[in-house]
């Protein structure tokens, strides 16, 4: 008898022990999981810190008047600027807006309003999705392609072109979220007015959802604004201001690639400069982008 | 006047699928010289001359190039987002991962060529003092694949800095997954005693792996096709010399071939040849894509509450 509970109470202990070495296990392979979390955090942000600072840091040096008005000097001496550039990047990125907006837009609106749930639409989706994940140097070839050798010089037209190629899937995704996301009453009110559904969709659907929608042009814009790879054959880049639609541009991103290749002191800070300047530019419109989508109480897909 | 309208915007739509055709003719229509060249050789020829009378065209080393430099990208990338993700979605609390969350999706919004300015001038030289060089000091002599004296312009340093770019993209597709998992499934697990750790093993990560899967896939269509940055800091080898043969050697990919030489193209055969170039990495990131596309789909689409 006393055998038996002794037994008994030894096994207890036992099993205890083991259990209490096994939690104490588990608790230590959680906390090493968190620890390792929190380092993959820390990793990502030194990168955006360093990047960040050495832009700033490099980039403010090389600010002035002249250098954000000037045409670009000799690379030597570090005269001269990137106006050219920053006006280049303005127009080129402006014209592709002005295509893929309004084509973005109407677009999103048939898959949100009009084609339901058919084979059609599902294949638009589909392939919209697909088109946003495109090399953009491969849309900068087809922007040779079809524009510079059609007209026959590098031109503003051929870089907007193949940018509003990226733009245009972001829109149409953003545009037909932010549709859904109106509540059908909205819809049923202008019906029982007996008002046409165009007007309806442009006068109380897009009015509804326009914060969203304006949150999508904006981060198309942003994300084409950086773009450097699709300029290279399209736009050319060039040292003097604007002449014609048909002429080469300058644009940011190009003007800071040139100057990084060059082996002078002089040109990579004006790269740094250049480079302060177009990420004032991408920040501001994203940070915009979250200042509008919190107002609206839209949310946005963070990466398209 | 519906009809109009219903016309309009049924165009629109018409024409983003028009788009991908035009994508297709201009690909295909501009690299069929070379095709007719080299046949399907291109594919395998490691030449890459332009010299008129001694031209060949083989896009062999720059596929491998940008193979290496991808899965340098996502063996260092991958688990970083995913990570990442989890510390977003179930370990810190929410007045701390909004504001992070923020932080990381900035990172998402610099632009590529910031990315190659900064690897160029500044992470290149850490590169080398922190992680090349003892390298090669140690293993150099004995080990092929850390052979070759390190500059910081190669396929390893290439890979690291597409990682840190690819990073924003994964995390922020793997939060909104991990969000998307019902909380059912975590407080099931939590009820039988799981530690955190093994709540995200057994009841939230087999939910949604394929998910994950996709995530990691859209962030490798990213590192393949991305140019400018490759461009800045791999080194920019031509022809067989492009083979990366260890960790620290010059290359090239597709996409920094055709960045490089697409203006000073020698030859309409040269220029076509560089089009090819750019219809393989079409086909590659189409693949990649659709397979991303799908898996993600098809995670969000089963999971309820993703939706409001």
């Amino acid at each position: 008898m006393e055998e038996t509970k002794l037994d008994k109470a030894n096994l207890r202990h036992q099993l205890q022990s083991t259990m209490e070495r096994k939690s104490s296990r588990k608790r230590k392979i959680n906390k090493v999981v968190t620890a390792l979390c929190i380092f993959c955090v820390g990793l990502a942000i030194v990168p955006l810190g360093s990047i960040l600072f050495e832009v700033i840091k490099n980039g403010i040096r090389a600010l002035s008047i002249e250098f954000l008005t000037q045409r670009p000097g000799s690379m030597i001496s570090g005269r001269g600027g990137i106006g050219p550039a920053i006006q280049g990047t303005l127009i080129t990125v402006g014209i592709a807006s002005i295509i893929a907006a309004p084509v973005g837009i109407l677009a999103g609106i048939y898959l949100a309003e009009f084609a339901g749930n058919g084979p059609f639409p599902h294949a638009i989706r589909f392939f919209n999705d697909v088109l946003t994940g495109l090399p953009s140097i491969v849309l900068g070839i087809v922007g040779y392609i079809v524009v510079v050798l059609t007209i026959g010089s590098f031109s503003v037209w051929a870089g907007s072109f193949a940018l509003s190629i990226i733009m245009i899937p972001i829109v149409v995704r953003v545009t037909e979220e932010s549709f859904k996301v109106v509540p059908n009453s909205v819809r049923e009110a202008g019906y029982s007015l007996g008002i046409p559904k165009w007007k309806i969709t442009l006068h109380i659907t897009l009015k509804t959802a326009f914060g969203g929608v304006l949150t999508g042009i904006v981060l198309g814009i942003s994300r084409i604004a950086g773009e450097t790879a699709p300029l290279i054959m399209t736009i050319l880049g060039t040292s003097l201001f604007f002449t014609g639609f048909n002429e080469p541009v300058d644009a940011l991103p190009l003007r800071i690639w040139r100057l990084a290749s060059q082996p002078y002191e002089s040109a990579h800070s004006q790269g740094w400069g250049a480079a302060l300047v177009l990420i004032f530019m991408v920040l501001l419109f994203s940070v915009t982008l979250r200042f509008l989508a919190m107002k609206k109480g839209f949310k946005v897909k963070a990466v398209i | 006047m519906d009809k109009i309208f219903y016309g309009i915007v049924f165009g629109a739509a018409g024409y983003t699928l028009f788009l991908l055709v035009i994508i297709v003719y201009a690909i295909g229509d501009g690299s069929i010289e070379i095709f007719s060249f080299e046949g399907l050789e291109f594919f395998t020829n490691t030449d890459w001359n332009a010299v008129y009378g001694r031209d060949a065209f083989g896009a062999l080393p720059y596929i491998t190039g940008t193979l290496v430099t991808a899965t340098i990208a996502m063996t260092m990338g991958v688990p970083v987002s995913i990570g990442i993700a989890v510390f977003l979605s179930d370990i810190a609390p929410s007045k701390l991962s909004t504001p992070l969350s923020f932080v990381i999706e900035l990172l998402a919004a610099v632009p590529s060529i910031v990315y190659g300015l900064w690897a160029l001038f500044v992470f290149r030289f850490w590169i080398v003092g922190l992680i090349e060089r003892p390298l090669y000091n140690a293993f150099g002599g004995s080990i092929p694949f850390f052979a070759k004296t390190p500059f910081g312009l190669d396929v390893f340093t290439a890979g690291v800095v597409l990682a840190i770019m690819i990073i924003p993209i994964i995390s922020s597709i793997s939060r909104e997954l991990l969000k998307a998992v019902p909380n059912t499934q975590r407080e099931a697990a939590y009820s039988l005693g799981a530690t955190r750790w093994e709540t995200l093993r057994i009841a939230v990560f087999p939910y949604v792996k394929s998910g994950l899967f996709g995530a990691a896939f859209l962030g490798l269509g990213r590192a393949i096709g991305e140019t400018i940055l490759v461009t800045m800091v791999i080194g920019n080898a031509v022809g067989v010399s492009a083979i990366p043969t260890s960790l620290f050697s010059q290359s090239q990919t597709l996409s920094s071939v055709i960045a490089n030489e697409f203006n000073e193209a020698a030859s309409s055969l040269h220029l076509s040849a560089l089009i090819g170039l750019g219809a393989v990495l079409f086909i590659l990131t189409m693949a990649i894509n659709i397979g991303g596309q799908l898996l993600v789909s098809r995670i969000v689409k089963i999971s309820p509450g993703v939706k409001e």
